[in-house]
């Protein structure tokens, strides 16, 4: 079933809740005298009956309203030395399967197994004590989170050295400013030397400087061949992060993919291209009575709708509108992060004929063109907006409407040449470089 | 970026060896009996929580440790006038100071241990919900991390045994079968207790009452011998009765009462084993009802 490379095999996997703790109301004096005698043998019902399922209730699509079921049959193989993410709305099933494989919770039907040793950091800190030192809950928290004392009395001044808090290690954590306390939280975290890391995303606290910080260590976890089992809702996270993501969907896998394609369908579920996002049902459309939006496109310099762009090559986008009411001047306006999150830059459409112009009912395209070499590497995400000038009023702001990837194919002409490994910068504009030479004689 | 193509290529040629651990999950199903050799595996854990237990609760007090023996002793100064003194309780002739003594600092320790034991699951609400260790060692830590206070106040009972020139007797030597029994009460009253409060919060609210009421149940204001013979058996059966009467016996070099004793031992092992599968049963939906 499984080979020597698997890390994380998930068969099946189900799990099921009872949540029917609904408290009757009560619309008489007679009534709540009334209930509150019989409340004992009422609640004592309720109570035991939070884990005690019937027949019925075994169904998984069976929608009882005081059952659910967060994971329904979720099977998938992570292999050795791979980092994946699970992605998904609130109430996708994400931290029931985090906390299943964790074994914080049993599933009710299905299997896992995990082969090599795991750390699972649902949060950091767990089992802080504010009267203990710092160095006391070094200790704790480390063994909390499977580190032998041994493995601790070792790493000690690594993790003191990490949380840059040497000074108070001997002062009771309860002292510590918040920030000292999950610097020292995370450092314990982050020297756990663990074969399959289970993390949630939860991890990435405090400030942006510190968010920043973690996401660099995790990736480091990752680059040195451990398998990471990433828990997130930050997409800008798991493109970064994973190279494979899994979308769950009201407890079952929905998509189990290279990441920016599970992205841009998480972002764009209508299904189609994340290049493309039509409104064909206007009441839907963003947008007012003023103006509303129609489509938004991204195309390549020949013209067709695609998700992966030639970093060479210009990048079209094109905005379709409807203007409903005569008379205001509008300004469409689009605005590209990178993948980290990054506003990269923004751009009005400054047409000079209709820039000043009130615009007459009508239907209107808006075309950007990005020149080649000029965007990085990678997933970026693009916003939307249309805003009446002359007072400025928003009429409709929609994030991240679509997607693309600027993808270089190694040909050696474009910025990178033909060096084959990472190649950073948010921008990859190809430059002139002049050489002058002076021969030694 | 991702990652650089050489690291992609490098990671899938490693291959893991075979001796890896593996862990399945599965559903659990029916009764389970405790996984001593995963116990021994969280030994520094373990450790580490007990150690937890003791510094913190006397943290930032001034009296520190010396709290172990003040709160016994009050309570043994206030039960020898009470009882001793204004109620004239008889004592077979022991004086009434040696005979609270005995039995008050092994109740103490039951008591503590037995309300914090039964609480512990609630109060390690945070930590059993998000992360995997053995539940257990949530209702030991505390009965064995008193245990810390009842030697220190066993200081009350040397100076009193010292003061009424009591010499210890070979007697002593059956002192370890009731120690062992005085930390199996409150182990399996935790465990029982601990696993039902995570369904029905009562047990907040009944365990410190129901505590006090215990004193009663057992010879530790009063004598064993003045409750009638014919509810001898019936009132044995409750274990502290066999931990208080043996602790006397020991320590004074009395005749051992046994037939006191053994009821209290069937009982105490029978506590133990239900406690313990019990809590095993439950072990699995703690996290999805607390």
């Amino acid at each position: 079933m499984s080979d020597s490379n698997t890390a994380i095999l998930v068969d099946n996997i189900s799990k099921r809740y009872r949540i029917g703790l609904k408290d009757d109301m009560h619309d008489s004096l007679l009534r709540t005298a009334i209930d509150f005698i019989k409340s004992p043998i009422q609640n004592y019902r309720k109570y035991r009956s939070l884990y005690v399922f019937d027949e019925k209730d075994n169904d998984s699509n069976n929608s009882s309203s005081s059952i659910i079921w967060p994971l329904r049959g979720v099977s998938f193989e992570v292999k050795c030395g791979e980092v994946i993410g699970i992605i998904g709305r609130n109430g996708a099933g994400k931290s029931t399967l985090l906390k299943i494989l964790s074994k914080v919770t049993d599933p009710t039907g299905g299997r896992a197994e995990i082969r090599g040793r795991v750390s699972s950091l649902l949060e950091v800190g767990t089992g802080f004590h504010p009267d203990l030192t710092g160095r006391e809950n070094i200790y704790l928290n480390g063994t909390i989170l499977g580190m032998r004392k041994t493995e601790i009395d070792r790493k000690f001044d690594q993790i003191v050295d990490f949380s840059e808090v040497e000074k108070f290690i001997d002062t009771p954590v309860k002292r510590y400013s918040s920030g000292m306390r999950v610097r020292l939280a995370f450092s314990v975290a982050a020297h756990l030397d663990p074969e399959i890391l289970l993390i949630d995303e939860v991890l990435a606290v405090g400030d942006a400087k510190f968010q920043q910080k973690c996401l660099n260590k995790m990736e480091d976890v990752g680059q040195e061949g451990r398998t990471v089992f990433f828990v997130s809702h930050n997409m800008l996270a798991v493109s970064r992060l994973c190279e494979r993501v899994i979308l769950l969907d009201e407890g079952r896998v929905q998509i189990d993919d290279e990441s920016h394609k599970v992205i841009s369908r998480y972002l764009c579920p209508e299904g189609g291209s994340s290049a493309e996002k039509v409104w064909s049902d206007p009441a839907k459309a963003p947008g007012d009575k003023i103006a509303r939006l129609w489509a938004v496109r991204v195309k390549n310099a020949d013209g067709i709708v695609k998700t992966d762009m030639d970093i060479r090559k210009d990048i079209l986008l094109e905005l379709e509108f409807e203007v409903l009411e005569s008379g205001s001047i509008l300004l469409p306006g689009l605005q590209f992060f990178n993948d980290s999150g990054l506003e990269l830059f923004a751009t009005d459409d400054l047409d000079p004929e209709w820039r000043r112009k009130p615009r007459p009912v009508g239907r209107y395209v808006s075309t950007v063109a990005i020149p080649g070499n000029y965007l990085s590497e990678g997933t970026h995400f693009v916003h939307v907006s249309l805003t009446t000038v002359d007072p400025y009023i928003k009429q409709f702001f929609e994030p991240n409407i679509v997607s693309f990837n600027v993808v270089d194919s190694f040909e050696g002409d474009a910025a990178r040449g033909d060096w084959p490994y990472k190649f950073g910068g948010v921008v990859r504009p190809f430059l002139n470089w002049t050489t002058q030479y002076q021969s030694r004689t | 970026m991702k990652t650089d193509r050489n690291t992609a290529n490098s990671r899938n040629e490693k291959t893991t060896p075979d001796d890896v651990s593996v862990t399945v999950i599965e559903p659990a199903s029916g009764w389970r009996l405790i996984d001593f050799k995963e116990l021994k595996d969280y030994r520094d854990l373990f450790y580490f929580l007990v150690w937890r237990e003791i510094k913190v609760l006397y943290a930032q007090t001034v009296l520190g440790l010396s709290w172990a023996i003040l709160q016994p002793l009050v309570q043994i100064v206030i039960f020898t006038i009470v009882f001793g003194k204004v109620a004239k309780i008889q004592t077979d002739g022991t004086p009434y100071i040696l005979f609270s003594t005995i039995s008050i600092l092994p109740w103490t320790y039951m008591s503590q241990a037995m309300t914090q034991s039964s609480q512990s699951l609630l109060q390690g609400q945070a930590m059993l919900d998000k992360i995997y260790f053995p539940r257990l060692l949530f209702p030991i830590t505390p009965v064995l991390a008193r245990l810390v206070d009842f030697f220190i106040s066993m200081v009350i009972l040397v100076a009193v045994m010292i003061y009424y020139q009591v010499s210890p007797s070979w007697q002593l030597l059956w002192l370890p079968i009731f120690f062992c029994m005085m930390a199996s009460i409150p182990l399996s009253v935790g465990l029982w207790m601990s696993a039902l409060a995570i369904r029905f919060r009562d047990v907040k609210h009944a365990m410190p009452f129901v505590v006090r009421m215990l004193i009663y149940s057992a010879p530790i204001v009063y004598s064993a011998s003045s409750i009638p013979e014919k509810y001898r058996m019936i009132y044995s059966l409750n274990p502290i009765v066999g931990v208080i009467e043996g602790f006397r016996a020991c320590l004074l070099g009395t005749a051992m009462p046994w037939q006191y004793i053994w009821p209290g031992i069937i009982t105490s092992i029978l506590l133990l084993l239900t406690g313990s599968l019990y809590f095993k049963r439950m072990e699995r939906v703690f996290v999805d009802v607390i």
